[in-house]
């Protein structure tokens, strides 16, 4: 679960850079350019527009979910990197809310993953907010273990069901 | 009826306005049409005849054989309660009362299908030869009549065979659409004069009805008779209803439902078909609980993500906070006398079981078994703790003071048990690994006698009430 790898900041843009005389194509092309590295999300947009989910997973990479291990609700060094890319586009974008939804694995009493739910939700805006979000831009909501992403009944589909999800809020 | 209902809404609904009018509910959006509220039963009062009988020794008690023929009618009349009259309906209230025994694993029960037909005049004078031939220890013979006013009556009578001595019997007026109702406080005489326990046919279960997948799954709040008969939907499942608790009147129920996109907790009103959040607090609430006097409502809210457990008014106004520490604190189940709440708290790192008086005051933990305790219920007997290992997802009790566990369920996960108004059975539900199917199963209390309750859809969350008023 931790084996996650910040891959963000250097797949964030490719920027082609393409040699462009327009009366003759080069004998040559040039060397297929190297992906920069940037440490700002840049929104490639493919038609998302702002406001949207999509317009967010793209720019975030579709880090906008965080994940924890069981009974856990702490933010560990690669919830820590995805929440960062969240932030910076939360900044970058003063008129974009979100809700952080809080999420359970089966293997749990009803009631309690609710709370733990909303636990996990509190524990990524916590950490949004002391980036700079203003908590006034962020809603947290628990499903407890009632909205499973993976279906099994297996360690491997725990472990993706025990997440904080960021979700924009559409106007 | 209406009157005394008008009279009864008007004292459930002084919630008195906490900061401004509450503005229309979105809730109203997962309604369906309001339930026909449960109608009045009265007891006839029959002088008692019968002999005391009392048995020391449970295993004795199981094994009678117990006859219980269709209940006879004076006349065949047309009746309310079914649509070809008041002899049809004498077999189908034994065959209730048969179920019941049968379907609990109790006694060594025959039902009408198998059975003569007694004549009226046998009701009270029961022809011997018939049944000692049968080798029935026990004899339940009945009778319906239907009245001028539409209103059955209903009589019930406990033989003992070999002794040829009536041991039991007792009767009640019921509108006709109560009819099962009588069928059960005959069960429930029979249960409880043979076996020295009390009664918990006539009773109701509110839970959660279950369909589609595991994402998105639809969840409806729904209530039924104890039998799974009378079964109503309460919500139509556009938004997701979740651990439902009956109020001990009756007349309300609890639950949290998300219709306004958030988990909030409800008091829907059984005979209006409205419901009111039980906080006007936009923070989250779980875990819904009445006290046993109905006076009282605890819930669970989470500030800043933090969970603690509230107690209000049942009739509204300010809450109060029983538990204030950083951990989660969830739940609550009062013990009958309402003293006490066994709740549960991962304050020592994992989900465990404390008790605490119910002003908050006195909190110790009393699970230390090993494992995790949670969703802890006392029973309406007050001398047992039920709850779900969280390590291991059986059912166990245990004594209010954490001692005397035992384990009564081995399923792949089974939780959230609820007490049979009597203490004596546990009911719970079960999940379906992969599969995520669910279903209500009971246990009796010595572990043994496993049963499956069925139900139209896949079911959770069951909320066992106490006996009808």
């Amino acid at each position: 679960m931790n084996r996650r790898i910040v891959i963000a900041a250097l797949l964030a843009g490719t920027t082609l850079l393409g040699a462009c005389k327009h009366n003759t194509a080069p004998a040559q092309l040039p060397p297929e350019p190297e992906p920069t590295v940037t440490s700002t999300p840049t929104p490639t947009q493919t038609g998302a527009a702002l406001g949207t989910q999509q317009h967010f997973v793209n720019a975030v990479n579709g880090q906008n979910v965080i994940y924890f291990d069981t009974d856990r609700y702490n933010v560990d060094s690669a919830d820590a990197a995805a929440l960062q890319l969240q932030a910076q586009y939360l900044m970058q974008y003063p008129q974009i809310s979100v809700t952080l939804e809080g999420h359970c694995d089966e293997r749990g009493t009803r009631e309690y993953n609710l709370a733990l739910g909303e636990r996990r939700a509190n524990a990524a805006k916590n950490y949004l907010v002391s980036l700079g979000v203003p908590a006034s831009r962020i809603t947290t909501v628990s499903y407890g273990k009632e909205r499973p992403v993976a279906l099994g009944s297996n360690e491997a589909a725990w472990a993706q069901n025990r997440r904080a999800v960021t979700v924009v809020i559409n106007n | 009826m209406k009157t005394t209902l008008a009279l009864l809404a008007l004292a459930l609904f002084a919630w008195p306005a906490l900061a401004q009018d509450a503005p229309p509910t979105t809730s109203a959006k997962d309604l369906g049409t309001p339930v026909p509220q449960p109608g009045q039963v009265e007891t006839v009062e029959q002088p008692d005849g019968g002999l005391s009988f009392t048995v020391t020794d449970e295993s004795e008690w199981q094994d009678l054989g117990i006859a219980i023929p269709g209940f006879a009618t004076d006349r065949d009349s047309p009746t309310a309660a079914n649509a070809s009259g008041t002899a049809a309906l004498g077999r189908d209230l034994a065959q209730v009362v048969y179920n019941d025994l049968k379907n609990n694993g109790l006694f060594k029960p025959v039902g009408p299908a198998a059975l003569p037909l007694p004549a009226y005049p046998e009701i009270t004078a029961p022809a011997w030869p018939t049944w000692s031939n049968r080798s029935a220890e026990m004899l339940v013979q009945g009778y319906v009549r239907a009245g001028a006013d539409g209103r059955l009556t209903v009589g019930c009578y406990l033989y003992d065979v070999q002794l040829q001595k009536e041991l039991t019997r007792a009767g009640w007026v019921v509108p006709p659409a109560d009819w099962r109702r009588a069928a059960h406080k005959c069960a429930d005489l029979v249960y409880s004069r043979l076996s020295g326990e009390s009664p918990f046919f006539d009773s109701r279960i509110a839970y959660i009805a279950e369909t589609g997948p595991k994402d998105p799954r639809v969840k409806r709040l729904a209530i039924m008779d104890s039998d799974g008969a009378n079964h109503r939907f309460i919500t139509t499942g556009r938004a997701t209803a979740l651990t439902p608790r009956y109020s001990p009147d009756y007349r309300r129920l609890l639950y949290l439902s998300y219709v306004d996109g958030n988990p909030r907790i409800y008091v829907y009103d059984i005979g209006t078909g409205r419901q009111q959040l039980v906080t006007q607090s936009s923070n989250p609430t779980f875990a819904p609980r009445w006290s046993p006097d109905g006076r009282w409502i605890l819930y669970s809210m989470a500030i800043g993500g933090n969970t603690d457990i509230y107690r209000v008014s049942a009739n509204g106004g300010a809450s109060t906070r029983l538990t204030d520490s950083p951990s989660i604190d969830i739940g609550g189940s009062y013990s009958p006398d309402g003293s006490k709440i066994v709740f549960e708290s991962d304050r020592s790192g994992t989900q465990q079981c404390y008790t605490m008086n119910a002003d908050g005051s006195n909190q110790q933990r009393i699970s230390f078994s090993g494992g995790r305790c949670a969703t802890p219920e006392w029973s309406p007997r007050g001398d047992q703790i039920a709850f779900t290992s969280a390590s291991n997802f059986h059912i166990y009790v245990m004594s209010p003071s954490g001692g005397s566990v035992r384990e009564l369920t081995s399923g792949w996960q089974d939780e959230a048990p609820t007490w049979a108004p009597n203490g004596r059975v546990i009911q719970f539900f079960r999940t379906e690994r992969n599969s995520g199917h669910t279903s209500l199963w009971q246990v009796d209390l010595t572990g043994r006698n496993e049963r499956r309750l069925p139900t139209p859809l896949d079911a959770s969350d069951p909320a066992w009430g106490p006996i009808l008023p």
